[in-house]
C-alpha cells in the first residue's frame, strides 16, 4: 500500500495549490540547494506566483531563494538549467505553459541534452511548473502543449490532477536528477473556477506525514471491466463522470490517471487494456501529434489480440483556442464527447 | 623568475604590473596559442583525410581570446562556449588527447564520443559541453552564477559567445538578467566581425558590442583580442570585479577568424586585403616577437617542438582508441533508466 493511501473517510484535505505549497516548502527545508525563480513568485504585496502557489514562502524562505526575474522566460529557464548543471535543484514557474515556447532552445537544446552530451557527467536535476488548460483565456493562454515535450529524450512529463499526487510527484521531482516539466491544470488549483470545473470539490486527501509519490506510475482512478479510459487534467474528472452516467447503463469504465506522461506507466495502462479489450483517450491536448496517438500505438503493438474495438480518441479540435465559452466548450473534451465515444468503442 | 625577464606591455601607458607578465609565463601563453593554433590545422589536415566525422569551425586567429581569458580563471571557475569550442576547451585545460579523440568520434573522447566537435567540455576543469546554439550559453550562464552565488563561492563563469549572438534574444534577457541580480559572470563577446557570411554592419548600427552594455547598466569594455597581454589583462580586471561581487561584465574582443566559418567555406565574402590586414596582426606571431626579446630563439624552437610533439601523440592516441559501443548511444539520455527497449 502506498504510504498515505487516502482513509476510507475523514482525514485532512487540501486543494492542489496548498499542496504544491506544502511540497515546496518541505523540499526547501529538506534541500538547501532547492530554489524558486520566475515571475511575480515573491514580490511583496505581489500575487505569490499566477495562481498563489507561493503565497506565503518567502517570509519563510527570503528573496535569497525565492528570486524574482524580469519577464524573461529565457533567462529564467537557462538560469534554472545553469544551476541545475551545477548541482542546485530550481523550481522555476512559467505562469502560462504557452510560455514555454520563449523557452524552448533552453529546454530542448539545453535541459533535455547536457547530460547526454556531457556522457552522462553531469545532471539537470530542475522542475519547471506550468499551469495548462482552458479558462477563458483564449489562444495563448489556454494551451495544453504536454505533447511537445513527450517527444523530448532528456526530459520527464508529469501531469497532475489532484491534490495527493500533486504533493507527492512534485516532492519526487524535485529529487530526480533529470528535468520535469510538471503540468498543472488552471482549473484544478481549487482557488477559483470551481464553476467552470463542474462544480466539482477540488479538494484530496493529503496526509500530514512526509510521502512521495513515485514519477512514472499510473493511478487506477476507477475499477471496471467494460473498457479502460486513459484521462488527464480536466478531461480526467469528465471520463469520471461520463463513467457514472453510463454505470447506470451497465458500462463499467476502468479509468487510469497517467500522472506521467514520461516515462509512462505502460504496465498499468497494458495491464486494464488487456482485461477491459477497450482503450479511450482523453486529453484537453489537441488531436494531431497528442500524446493519446503515441499511447494508441504503443496499445496497437502491444495489446492488438486483447482489442475488441477500435481505439478512441478524444481530444481538443485542431484549433486555436477561442474565448467564448459556448465555443470554447465545444472545442475541448466535454462529458458528452468522451461518453460517446466510450458508447461507441462498446458496440453503443 | 626576476623581473629582468618580464616581456614588455602590449600598452606602455598602462599601470605597471597588471599588463606585463614574466617571460617563464609569457612563454607558457604562447605555447598555449601555438597548440590551439596547431591543433586547428592539423585536425583540418586529418578532417580531409577522412579520418573525423561531421564538420568543424575553426579558431585560428582568435586564440588570444581563450588563452588570455582563461589564463585569469581557476581550475574552480566555469566557462560556456560555442559552436568553435576547440580554443576555449584546450585554453581552459581539457585534456588535449581526450579532445582530439572526441573529434575523432572514439569512446576516450572528453565526451565519449557523444559530443563531437560542437561540444566539446569537462567538467573536472570547470567546461559545460560547449553549447552549439548562437546565443545559448547566454542565459544557461546566468545559472551558474546564481549557483555560485546560493553556494556561497566565489567561483565566477564566462560567457564565450561572438558578436551574432548579441543579435540572440537570449543576449539581451540573459545580461539583463546578469545585471539585475549582480552575478559573477564575465560575458566575452568574441566580435570576428562576420556571423557565418554576414559581416556585422548588416546586422547592427551599433559597431561595437561593447555600447550595448549602457543599455543593462554594466560595464563594457573594448579589448584587442589579437593581444594575449591586453586580453588578460582586461580579463584580470573583469574577473576580479566579477569575483568581488561587481559583476557582470561584458567584455568585447576585437578578433578575426583567420579560416573560414565551418570547413567547406571558401570566404567569398570577404577581400584577401581584409585577411592580410588581419593576419598582420597575428597574436601568435606578435608575443613570439615579445618573447624573442628577452628568451632565446632556441627556448622558442623548443617550445615549438614540445607543441608538435604533444598533437603527435594525440593524433596517435585518438587513432588508436577504441569506438564507442554502437548501444552505448542509448544511455546516459536521462540519470534514471526510463526508456522502453527500442522496437527491433
Amino acid at each position: 500500500m502506498t504510504p498515505g493511501t487516502p482513509p476510507a473517510k475523514g482525514g485532512r484535505r487540501l486543494n492542489i495549490a496548498e499542496a504544491l505549497r506544502e511540497a515546496i516548502a518541505e523540499e526547501m527545508r529538506h534541500d538547501e540547494k532547492v530554489f524558486l525563480i520566475g515571475e511575480d513568485v515573491g514580490v511583496p504585496g505581489g500575487f505569490g506566483g499566477a495562481f498563489g502557489v507561493y503565497l506565503g514562502l518567502t517570509e519563510e524562505f527570503g528573496h535569497e531563494r525565492i528570486i524574482d526575474t524580469p519577464i524573461s522566460e529565457k533567462a529564467i529557464a537557462g538560469a534554472a538549467v545553469g544551476a541545475a548543471l551545477m548541482g542546485m535543484r530550481p523550481i522555476p514557474d512559467l505562469q502560462y505553459s504557452d510560455f514555454l515556447f520563449e523557452c524552448m532552445d533552453e529546454l530542448v537544446n539545453q535541459a533535455a541534452k547536457m547530460r547526454y552530451m556531457s556522457n552522462g557527467r553531469l545532471s539537470v536535476p530542475m522542475v519547471l511548473r506550468c499551469p495548462v488548460g482552458t479558462a477563458n483565456r483564449g489562444a495563448q493562454h489556454g494551451q495544453c502543449p504536454e505533447s511537445y515535450f513527450v517527444h523530448v529524450p532528456g526530459l520527464k512529463v508529469v501531469c497532475v490532477s489532484d491534490a495527493y499526487h500533486a504533493k507527492g510527484l512534485l516532492k519526487s521531482a524535485v529529487r530526480d536528477d533529470d528535468p520535469v516539466i510538471f503540468f498543472e491544470h488552471k482549473l484544478l488549483y481549487g482557488s477559483k473556477g470551481r464553476e467552470q470545473a463542474g462544480g466539482m470539490d477540488l479538494t484530496a486527501y493529503v496526509p500530514e506525514e512526509e510521502y512521495l509519490f513515485p514519477i512514472g506510475r499510473a493511478v487506477v482512478k476507477r475499477e471496471g471491466t467494460s473498457v479502460t479510459v486513459v484521462a488527464t487534467h480536466m478531461s480526467l474528472y469528465r471520463s469520471l463522470a461520463a463513467a457514472e452516467e453510463l454505470a447506470r447503463d451497465g458500462i463499467e469504465c476502468e479509468v487510469i490517471d497517467p500522472l506521467t506522461l514520461l516515462p509512462l506507466d505502460e504496465e498499468t495502462i497494458f495491464a486494464s487494456v488487456r482485461k477491459t479489450g477497450r482503450l479511450v483517450i482523453a486529453h484537453e491536448d489537441t488531436l494531431t501529434g497528442g500524446w493519446g496517438g503515441e499511447l494508441a500505438a504503443r496499445v496497437a503493438e502491444e495489446c492488438l489480440f486483447s482489442l475488441e474495438a477500435p481505439i478512441r480518441r478524444v481530444a481538443s479540435h485542431d484549433v486555436p483556442l477561442p474565448v467564448a465559452p459556448v465555443m470554447e466548450q465545444t472545442v475541448v473534451p466535454s462529458v458528452a464527447r468522451i461518453k460517446a465515444a466510450i458508447q461507441s468503442c462498446c458496440g453503443g | 623568475m626576476s623581473s629582468d625577464t618580464r616581456v614588455p606591455s602590449a600598452e606602455p601607458g598602462s599601470e605597471p604590473g597588471t599588463t606585463e607578465v614574466d617571460a617563464y609565463h609569457g612563454l607558457e601563453l604562447y605555447r598555449r596559442m601555438l597548440l590551439i593554433r596547431r591543433f586547428e590545422e592539423r585536425v583540418y589536415l586529418v578532417y580531409l583525410q577522412g579520418e573525423i566525422p561531421g564538420t568543424l569551425h575553426q579558431y585560428q586567429g582568435q586564440e588570444a581570446v581563450a588563452v588570455g581569458v582563461c589564463d585569469v580563471l581557476r581550475r574552480t571557475d566555469w566557462i560556456t562556449s560555442t559552436h568553435r569550442p576547440h580554443g576555449h576547451a584546450l585554453a581552459k585545460g581539457v585534456d588535449l588527447r581526450a579532445a582530439m579523440a572526441e573529434l575523432y568520434g572514439k569512446a576516450t573522447g572528453c565526451c565519449g564520443g557523444k559530443g563531437g566537435s560542437m561540444h566539446l567540455g569537462d567538467p573536472s576543469v570547470g567546461m559545460l559541453p560547449a553549447i552549439a546554439i548562437v546565443g545559448g550559453g547566454n542565459t544557461v550562464v546566468t545559472g551558474l552564477g546564481l549557483a555560485f552565488r546560493l553556494m556561497h563561492t566565489d567561483q565566477v563563469a564566462v560567457c564565450f559567445f561572438g558578436e551574432g549572438a548579441s543579435n540572440e534574444g537570449a543576449f539581451h534577457e540573459g545580461l539583463n538578467f546578469a545585471a539585475v541580480q549582480h552575478l559573477p559572470i564575465v560575458f566575452a563577446c568574441e566580435n570576428n566581425l562576420y556571423g557565418a557570411s554576414t559581416p556585422f554592419h548588416l546586422t547592427s548600427l551599433v559597431p561595437d558590442v561593447a555600447a550595448r552594455a549602457a543599455a543593462y547598466g554594466v560595464r563594457g569594455e573594448i579589448v584587442d583580442g589579437m593581444d594575449v597581454l591586453a586580453v588578460r589583462e582586461a580579463a584580470g580586471r573583469a574577473v576580479a570585479d566579477a569575483r568581488a561581487g561587481a559583476g557582470p561584465i561584458l567584455l568585447e574582443l576585437k578578433t578575426y577568424r583567420f579560416a573560414g566559418h565551418s570547413r567547406g567555406d571558401v570566404r567569398g565574402y570577404r577581400s584577401r586585403e581584409e585577411e592580410a590586414l588581419w593576419k598582420g596582426r597575428d597574436p601568435i606571431v606578435r608575443i613570439r616577437e615579445r618573447l624573442a626579446l628577452t628568451l632565446a630563439e632556441d627556448v622558442l624552437d623548443a617550445t615549438d617542438a614540445g607543441v608538435e610533439a604533444a598533437l603527435d601523440d594525440a593524433i596517435e592516441f585518438a587513432r588508436q582508441s577504441p569506438l564507442p559501443r554502437a548501444e552505448d548511444a542509448l544511455t546516459d539520455a536521462y540519470a534514471t533508466v526510463i526508456s522502453r527497449e527500442p522496437t527491433p
